[in-house]
């Protein structure tokens, strides 16, 4: 019973800061706004991509991108949480590490998933038109990849004394994982050297299969997609809670 | 009844550095016990071991009767923490950082709510609960931490520096607040400090630590009686010693520059005569010791209040600037 009202205290504070910091909500949906308005939009007024037009065809891609970038800051924030407020305290409470990592996680997975449902939102202005079942599918995708994502971040985060590696974080795994991802590209032709960090690019298991869901084109069957992804999510949690035990 | 602190050969070891240096320590239930000591001395690290967030190198301590490596759970349950650093939320309300911690604590629900109230009103921050930490000022903060120490019925209290970066007027408060959850609550409060001035005013028994030893044990009176006389603080213009420290009632000299410091026993009967011997004096002042005395008695330095490892401020400052 503890440590089931310790993960709900975890988690109502996440709840907290992601209605009270308007901004961060505000700022982390730019980015994916521009790159849906202008990259889709300028480029899809002269390419169309398997029988859709470009800004359709990148919509998954982009969904996937604003629940990667979401999800690895967040977990990446814990880097300050260590050092100062709340977390201290959660630290010193009476619970075990893998409460204290499930609340974080799950926090910090729903506050994605909201970007990612504000997104689905704009989804229908640009004209793709879901029904309940695809919904609830890319409600579960997005939070698998949002769980995965959460945790790597936080892994990272947990392992990192200050903040002067988030640039490098940024350059050279959040960037190419979003760019290796088949989001703005098709990735059924592909040339070899590109193929190989597509295929180990988490990922691109969701940018595909969110666009079999919501698009009806995959190259894998979304089954698979899923099946992966899920072991890339066991993978990370596993790691994460193992993480946070080590945590001072 | 069983001690609210036993250490038995606590230990921490930092690579090459002795932080913590083999601690028999006993802590009875009821005080305001002082750990006191530079920056750098161990006293954070002594507390870091009580309460549970850092794992002794060599030997172990019981905290109100439970162990602090084997039962870690039942310990940090049984202790309230208020750190240096501010650890409350400043995105959350006071009162929701109080719920969220009886969450955490444990605090059974029907408890909750009052509990909250009446934590509340023993800092006076009942009409500010519902704000915003962020608009808190830096005592206010504080004050809401020490109720939050104090919201799931611990039987000691840690409170690491309390008063740090606090200008004196709140630290006047804080240290009234102290007083008062002690008289209200019945706790044991182990304060860490390296301010002279706190420590005499707070505790009832100070523990005087020195490379993470400790090198003195006593009420903060009976540290100051075992100076044996008072301070006679002077600056002279090329002081002559040698007569000075072979007078019977000087207890001990000591010389920084032009300033030099004497303990002597029962000084206005003896100050004629020390002025007479050592040279040109240009200022002088008698005084009873302090325990800034009782440090330097000890261990031949005096507490500096700047150290390497730089001020809390400074530290906040680094870390805000990140964000």
């Amino acid at each position: 019973m503890g440590e089931l009202e310790g993960f709900y205290a975890l988690w109502y504070r996440e709840m907290k800061v992601f209605t009270r910091e308007k901004s961060r909500i505000v700022s982390s949906l730019v980015t994916p706004l521009l790159w849906l308005v202008v990259f889709g939009g300028g480029l899809g007024s002269a390419v169309s991509l398997g029988g859709v037009n470009y800004q359709i065809f990148i919509f998954p891609g982009i969904l996937a991108m604003t629940i990667l970038f979401s999800s690895v800051f967040f977990g990446l924030y814990i880097v300050w949480d260590k050092k100062i407020d709340f977390f201290k305290e959660v630290l010193v409470a009476p619970l075990s590490r893998v409460t204290i990592f499930a609340g974080k996680m799950v926090g910090g997975s729903i506050d994605a998933l909201l970007q990612g449902a504000a997104m689905l939102v704009l989804g229908v202005v640009l004209g793709i038109r879901y029904n309940l079942l695809t919904l609830v599918l890319s409600f579960v995708f997005m939070f698998v990849l949002a769980s995965a994502l959460v945790s790597l971040g936080l892994i990272i985060g947990s392992n990192m004394e200050s903040v002067e590696g988030f640039q490098l974080i940024i350059s050279f795994l959040v960037f190419p994982m979003f760019f290796f991802s088949g989001a703005l590209f098709p990735i059924d032709n592909l040339p070899s050297y590109l193929l190989l960090f597509t295929v180990i690019d988490p990922v691109t298991y969701a940018v595909d299969g969110l666009r079999g869901l919501l698009l009806g084109s995959s190259q894998l069957p979304i089954a698979l997609n899923m099946a992966i992804l899920a072991g890339f999510a066991a993978v990370m949690i596993g790691i994460g809670t193992w993480s946070f035990k080590r945590l001072k | 009844m069983v001690s609210a602190v036993e250490t038995d050969g606590l230990t921490k070891r930092y690579g090459e550095l002795l932080a913590v240096d083999r601690l028999d320590l006993k802590i009875e239930g009821g005080e305001i016990f002082g750990l006191l000591g530079p920056n750098g001395a161990g006293k954070t690290t002594i507390l870091s071991m009580l309460a549970t967030l850092l794992k002794p190198t060599s030997g172990t301590a019981r905290v109100n009767g439970h162990d602090i490596i084997e039962q870690p759970h039942e310990v940090r349950r049984s202790i309230g923490i208020v750190f240096q650093d501010p650890s409350s939320d400043d995105v959350l309300t006071g009162r929701e950082n109080l719920y969220l911690h009886a969450l955490m604590f444990g605090v059974p629900k029907h408890e909750r709510k009052q509990k909250i109230d009446y934590v509340l009103s023993l800092v006076d921050l009942q009409d500010r609960a519902n704000d915003i930490v962020k608009k808190y000022s830096g005592g206010m903060r504080r004050r809401l931490e020490l109720a939050r120490g104090l919201l799931h019925n611990p039987r000691i209290l840690f409170l690491d520096e309390p008063t740090l970066g606090l200008d004196p007027q709140t630290r006047e408060h804080i240290w009234q607040y102290i007083e008062n959850l002690v008289k209200a609550e019945k706790v044991t409060v182990i304060i860490t400090t390296h301010y002279m001035d706190e420590a005499d005013r707070l505790c009832d028994r100070v523990a005087i630590i020195d490379h993470g030893k400790i090198v003195a044990l006593d009420k903060p009176a009976a540290l100051k009686a075992k100076v044996g006389g008072e301070i006679i603080k002077l600056r002279v213009r090329s002081p002559r010693l040698e007569p000075i420290k072979d007078l019977d009632y000087v207890l001990s000299v000591d010389q920084s520059g032009s300033t030099l410091l004497l303990t002597v026993k029962d000084a206005s009967a003896h100050l004629q005569e020390i002025l007479g011997t050592i040279g040109q004096v240009e200022s002088v002042e008698v005084r009873s010791p302090t325990l800034n005395d009782v440090f330097l008695n000890y261990t031949g330095r005096e507490i500096r209040e700047e150290s390497g490892e730089g001020g809390v401020f400074e530290r906040i400052a680094r870390v805000r600037s990140g964000r």
